[in-house]
């Protein structure tokens, strides 16, 4: 078995010092190691979106990354997004539009639309839906999803 | 009569948001793979990478040996004989001839089939200790193709089961032969449908954690027929019912595939309770996409008969199902679907239908939202349009003279299945086709559409228009389990359900009926689901059952713990039942009141079968129906094709739908629009192609590709409440397969018309109207 590499990261804030097997995927990473299950796995190859995560500040899909790379980085989970009260307006939104309906692809939509938001991304449909096309859910259609992030998208709005 | 002075809320048709919302959007709420207490050992099955080959040898030893390994298991290992998964549903005579083992025992049958059971410390190791075992394969030729399964030259997959012909449903009224004889004009056609399925985004997992100092057996993960699948299993392990508990997590939707019985519902628990140690398991997508159940690959030679008025005289079809390598739970239920419902709005007399089930090298089948729906709606609106077109009727017009009329209802179409102690007899309850045919036309301005295209079509583009009208089944039973109880001291008020939550929102739903009869605030009721240690029975959620059936036990057991309560209340306070008042938290009577709480406490105890002792009011019931509910709808769709491309553009698409009446209507929405989106999958896109050695040419998502945002077009839908279910105390239909099941019926009828050329198979791929096109082209070359 491969050695064991060190890693310096911070996930939602706190520092975390431990020691990976280099073939550790960071979605197994946060979830097994760091209990952080609000992240979900559905594909493992990088298409689904249920493992959206932010990688200092950038939107990624944390099975297409191992977990040494976030050595010396900063990981931000949904964990760490649910007290932004941006954050609780959009959760509060895609409830009221009917934006989930079992809720296994919700977390990674979270944290795209969050990130979305939190660039000004404008209140279109069309440019809402190019940018969630990376995310799939089965249940929904988008639709509820589409509208309660284009009623809360605020063209121009800077960045809380 | 008690009438309240002050009327409560109505919940029933209100659009309310989600209880179930908050923790899943906080994701809080833990799915099967999030449960996780560190104690636990990983499993990791090993499949077959053949599609038909015989076992020669199996050396699992250096598997064994790995260091991290706990056990390795073949068939071999288990206890003898091998268990085959049980049938659930339509066990046609013959079906039980193809069931599968839990694990490969001598031969393999498709690729992805179990053939090891790996458990380790973790996932990673047991999934390294998978490529330590050696198998020898004998390569057999494949089986693949539903015209050649049944030919003398195919293998036979299975000992007496002659031409891999598995069983054949029949259906027939009248007399066909004359019809056809009769006909003025007899559209015709070899259709098929093409093999794809659910793929929620959840993967199927399980957590079994077998205590053997007390013999108890927890399993996480069990949804969809919980309590079948507990009873099965309960019998597969040879240990008492008492001793299983099955607890529902969230789950990750449904849609027919998650929730039967398994090989894994077997393996994990028997590895649980061999190594008594808990053991989880979760498969990867791409073991997914070849371990869960497949569906809709049909071939049907199909033929419509019309006089020269263009009134449809009969229908005659002759057609195979794709069962895969074996016969799962399901049994024959997606062939006695498609029997039963292909008819759909129109009052066709003569009829005979029969689908053979048919075995092959592929992933095993069974049902997905819609079975036999999607498929036959997609032949018989086809063929209504073919029939249409040879008599230069407008396709509107066409339909709107055959259906079925409102005066005419209930419909008794006077076909009648059984099988074993299940039983489906086809009298459509109540609705209004003509009326929601031009509720749709108007929406959609149809005649605005017509020219429109015509405006296209003289620029020289390729436009169409296709319609797609349709019944769909709800409410099989024929029962469900239903508890209220109000709870002394907090007043809360427990539902207990029989049905399981698969993302479609019976905690609130089930909370709205209840609320309703019992008068209370939503916001004190909670819904309890899942657990079959306090809900001890119940058939569950599927075939849209889950708001009559579920909602009908709700019901009925919520008016019983209301009459308890206002019979206790009217005894506390010394009046008659007639004389006392709810204002939704207190009864009133005279100068007086009771709080429900004190209410509650003064109920006592309750002893409910199979759950124990519980406080506080109860009311326990158990609805029982064999009567179907059918709503329905028509699809309207306006289509652009790009020559160049063959991609297919839509630029209207209305949907109508008639819920008889509406718990919930946004979540009535939700569902259409949602099941829309999986039935554009499946016209446009999804497809599990096989090539003929039997591999699977679907990988990952990046072959089976999935509707993502930008391919949903915006959609106008209606949903209406004008027919009622007269079988349903509440009137309501069900919703949950609706979206899904005409799509593919309404855009290949829009190609066919955009193009001239008719479409007889799907996925309408942008290649497949490329081929079209082209033979569009050489059409008008000929004339």
């Amino acid at each position: 078995m491969p050695e064991a590499r060190p890693i310096n990261t911070t996930v939602n804030g706190e520092v975390v010092q431990t020691a990976v097997e280099p073939r550790l995927l960071l979605s197994d990473f946060l979830r097994d190691r760091l209990l952080l299950t609000a992240t979900k796995v559905g594909c493992e190859h990088g298409v689904c979106g249920a493992c959206s995560v932010l990688l200092d500040g950038e939107l990624v899909r944390s099975c297409l990354l191992f977990a040494t790379q976030v050595h010396g980085h900063e990981v931000v989970t949904l964990e760490g997004l649910r007290e932004i009260s941006r954050v609780r307006e959009l959760m509060a939104g895609l409830s009221e539009h009917h934006g989930l309906q079992c809720g296994f692809c919700t977390p990674g939509i979270v944290v795209a639309a969050w990130a979305y938001l939190r660039d000004g991304g404008p209140p279109d449909p069309s440019a809402f839906r190019e940018y969630i096309s990376g995310n799939l859910c089965r249940c929904t259609g988008y639709e509820g999803l589409v509208e309660a992030v284009c009623s809360l998208a605020v063209k121009g709005a800077p960045a809380p | 009569m008690t009438l309240a002075p002050v009327r409560h809320h109505r919940w029933v048709g209100s659009a309310v948001t989600r209880k179930e919302d908050d923790e899943l959007l906080t994701g809080t709420r833990p799915f099967v793979a999030d449960i996780r207490d560190g104690t636990e050992l990983h499993a990791h099955v090993l499949r077959s990478f053949a599609p038909h080959a015989r076992i020669s040898a199996v050396d699992v030893t250096p598997a064994r040996e790995a260091t991290g390994v706990h056990a390795v298991l073949t068939a071999a290992d288990l206890p003898q004989p091998v268990r085959r998964i049980p049938l659930r549903l339509w066990p046609l005579d013959g079906v039980d001839r193809a069931l599968q083992p839990v694990l490969a025992v001598d031969r393999v049958r498709y690729v992805g089939e179990p053939v090891a059971l790996i458990v380790a410390d973790s996932r990673y190791i047991a999934e390294d200790a998978a490529e330590l075992i050696e198998i020898d394969y004998d390569f057999l030729d494949p089986v693949i193709g539903l015209d050649h399964a049944t030919q003398s030259n195919a293998i036979e997959l299975h000992d007496h089961v002659d031409r891999n012909v598995a069983g054949t449903v029949s259906v027939g009224i009248g007399d066909v032969d004359a019809a056809m004889r009769d006909a003025h004009i007899v559209a015709s056609g070899r259709f098929r449908v093409n093999r794809h399925s659910g793929v929620p985004l959840e993967t199927r997992g399980l957590v079994a954690h077998f205590d053997s100092n007390i013999g108890h057996l927890w399993v996480w993960g069990p949804t969809k027929v919980a309590h079948f699948n507990r009873i099965a299993l309960a019998d597969l392990l040879d240990l008492d019912l008492e001793r299983i508990h099955f607890i529902e997590p969230a789950v990750g939707g449904g849609f027919g595939v998650r929730g039967e019985f398994y090989p894994e519902d077997y393996l994990i628990p028997y590895a649980s309770v061999v190594l008594g140690r808990r053991v989880a398991w979760q498969e990867d997508r791409s073991e997914s996409f070849l371990a869960t159940n497949h569906s809709r690959e049909q071939l049907h030679d199909a033929q419509l008969a019309v006089d020269a008025d263009g009134r449809i005289g009969a229908l005659s079809v002759r057609g195979a199902n794709s069962m895969g390598g074996y016969v799962r739970s399901h049994g024959a239920t997606v062939a006695t679907m498609s029997a039963i419902m292909f008819p759909g709005p129109y009052p066709v007399q003569n009829y005979s239908c029969d689908i053979d089930c048919v075995l092959e090298n592929k992933t095993p089948t069974g049902t997905y939202r819609g079975p036999g729906r999607f498929e036959t709606n997609f032949v018989r609106e086809r063929l209504v349009d073919m029939a249409a077109r040879a008599l230069d009727l407008d396709p509107a017009e066409m339909r709107r003279q055959n259906y079925i009329r409102s005066d005419q209802m209930p419909y008794d179409f006077g076909i009648d299945v059984r099988m074993a102690e299940l039983h489906v007899h086809q009298r459509y309850d109540s609705g209004d086709y003509v009326r929601q045919l031009d509720d749709t036309l108007a929406a959609a301005d149809y005649a605005g559409l017509k020219a429109r295209r015509s405006i296209l079509r003289a620029e020289g583009r390729c436009a169409g228009i296709g319609l797609a009208s349709f019944v769909e089944k709800s409410g099989i039973g024929s029962w469900e389990y239903g508890r209220v109880e109000i709870l002394p001291g907090s007043g809360e008020v427990l539902v207990f359900t029989g049905l399981a939550g698969v993302g479609q929102g019976i905690e609130t739903s089930m909370a709205q009926i209840a609320a309703d009869e019992l008068g209370v605030d939503l916001a004190r009721v909670r819904v309890v689901h899942g657990d079959t240690d306090v809900v001890p029975r119940g058939l569950g959620s599927f075939a849209s059952r889950g708001t009559m059936l579920g909602g009908g036990a709700v019901y009925l057991a919520a008016r019983r713990a209301a009459s308890a309560a206002r019979e206790i209340a009217a005894s506390a306070l010394g009046v008659g039942d007639g004389d006392i008042y709810f204002d939704g938290s207190s009864y009133g009577g005279g100068a007086q009141s009771i709080s429900i709480e004190e209410v509650a406490s003064l109920a006592g105890e309750t002893h409910i079968s199979d759950v124990g002792i519980r406080r506080g009011l109860c009311g326990e019931a158990i609805y029982e129906s064999e009567d179907l509910g059918y709503p329905y709808g028509t699809h309207l769709v306006f289509i652009e094709i790009d020559r160049g491309t063959g991609v297919i553009d839509i630029g209207r698409y209305v949907m109508s739908y008639d819920v008889g009446v509406a718990v919930n209507p946004m979540l009535v929405r939700g569902q259409l629009i949602g099941g829309l989106a999986q039935g554009l999958g499946g016209a446009l896109l999804e497809e599990f192609g096989y090539d003929s050695d039997g591999q699977p040419q679907f990988a990952s998502f990046a072959e089976y590709l999935m509707p993502t945002a930008t391919d949903m077009p915006d959609v106008e839908i209606i949903v209406t409440e004008h027919a009622p279910s007269p079988v349903h105390p509440l009137g309501l239909k069900g919703a949950g397969e609706g979206g899904a099941v005409a799509a593919a019926a309404a855009l290949a009828n829009a190609v066919s018309d955009a193009t001239g050329v008719d479409v007889f198979e799907l996925p309408l791929t942008p290649g497949r109207v490329l081929d079209l096109l082209a033979r569009s082209a050489l059409h008008s070359e000929d004339s």
